[in-house]
């Protein structure tokens, strides 16, 4: 390689180089802004800004699901496995919402500590299979369960 | 470069222009028949024949669209990067015209995975459009792309346009990783992803095999669009030179 040549591939991988450490240290130093949610555990320490519009993640308790007969009121549980925080929603869900399912809720927390959401946003796990094995797995009881930080991602 | 030889011959003649015309236009008509065979076989297989979700039904079929535009849009950006760099060092005419012929390709493949993405996040999610990392890194490459575009288009000269444009690809270079990891850095409502080279897919395979066969698709329509951007682009800058006239006159 002639030495012209040399000094453009080295100013080239310089340049890609030095984009990559400017843009990770970028990055870094978002790195809590461009999570988008809180999980129920910051929510419950107090890490989760109060009397503003933040979103938490989480999944929803098996059976807590309470649906105000009335009207579009929902209550439920959110959980990540560590601290658990009551939501209240009244609006439509979306099709994929269900107990055990991870969540996206948008809204505030309030001073009881109930968060009120104004939307709510289905969060599905990569896992894809068709209904017949499905079934079969649920009644051998080797349906695969999100591990615990899974939800997180 | 040129002593050393393990490389075929065929792989330095595609640096000269005629050679490179010559020898994507006896590799188009493989790869045409390749990606209409593959399209259609995947689509008929993905749409009637694949079984449905057990969570989402059908319409997590837009998968067959929406992921092989995903990984294409990101595979035609490192190409374009990659040729604009060879094009940098080498002072290669052709690579310059490769990456020229990337750009409008990826971007319009970006805005496909977008919009399938949007078409599926609607019923499954709830909501259009979040501002997740995921999301929002892919809408970053199609600014990208949209960037490269509106500087060929600016500068009149191709040799400073194509330096321009490399620069600039070259740094975007950095958002590729960012999009490919944002699932696991960072807490997003996009899923983690199904497919990677060192698990198994978190499918079955009669749901994944005609996935592959729509990726495969992809990349062989990939190879014809830009093969025939990339031939017109080599008539255009080298229509002075006799073999382009003789070319035309021979028609």
């Amino acid at each position: 390689m002639n030495p012209k040549r040399k000094k453009r591939l080295i100013l080239v991988l310089f340049l890609v180089f030095g984009a990559g450490v400017s843009v990770s240290l970028a990055l870094y130093a978002l790195n809590q802004n461009i999570n988008l949610f809180y999980s129920p555990l910051q929510i419950v320490n107090g890490e989760a800004p109060k009397d503003t519009r933040i979103r938490a993640g989480g999944m929803v308790v098996e059976g807590s699901v309470v649906r105000d007969q009335q009207s579009l009121h929902v209550k439920f549980e959110m959980t990540d496995y560590a601290k658990t925080v009551p939501v209240e929603f009244t609006g439509i869900l979306p099709d994929l919402f269900r107990e055990g399912q991870g969540i996206v809720a948008q809204g505030s927390l309030d001073a009881q500590g109930v968060f009120q959401a104004v939307e709510v946003l289905a969060k599905h796990d990569e896992n894809y299979m068709p209904p017949e094995v499905a079934d079969a797995l649920e009644k051998s009881g080797k349906m695969p369960t999100p591990p615990k930080e899974a939800f997180n991602k | 470069m040129a002593g050393s030889n393990w490389l075929p011959r065929w792989f330095y003649q595609l640096a000269s222009p005629r050679w490179c015309y010559d020898i994507t236009g006896k590799l188009l008509p493989g790869f045409l028949i390749a990606a209409v065979l593959l399209l259609v076989a995947g689509l008929v297989w993905a749409l009637a024949f694949a079984p449905p979700d057990y969570q989402q039904g059908n319409s997590f079929r837009i998968m067959y669209i929406h992921v092989p535009s995903a990984i294409l849009a990101q595979s035609c950006y490192m190409l374009m990067a990659i040729a604009g760099a060879v094009g940098l060092i080498w002072k290669i005419k052709v690579a310059d015209m490769v990456a020229f012929a990337c750009a409008p390709i990826g971007a319009s493949i970006a805005v496909m995975a977008l919009a399938t993405g949007a078409i599926w996040g609607k019923p499954t999610w709830g909501s259009w459009w979040v501002w997740d990392a995921r999301l929002t890194s892919m809408l970053i490459l199609l600014f990208l792309y949209m960037g490269v575009m509106a500087l060929y288009a600016a500068m009149d000269n191709e040799t400073t346009a194509a330096k321009a444009a490399s620069v600039l690809s070259l740094v975007g270079l950095v958002n590729i990783p960012i999009i490919k990891y944002s699932v696991e850095w960072w807490n997003t409502l996009h899923q983690p992803a199904t497919f990677t080279l060192t698990e198994k897919p978190a499918m079955p395979v009669e749901m994944w095999l005609p996935l592959l066969v729509m990726v495969l698709g992809f990349y062989c329509f990939f190879g014809v669009s830009l093969m025939l951007r990339l031939r017109n682009e080599i008539i255009r800058r080298e229509r002075r030179s006799g073999w382009v006239r003789e070319l035309i006159t021979s028609r």
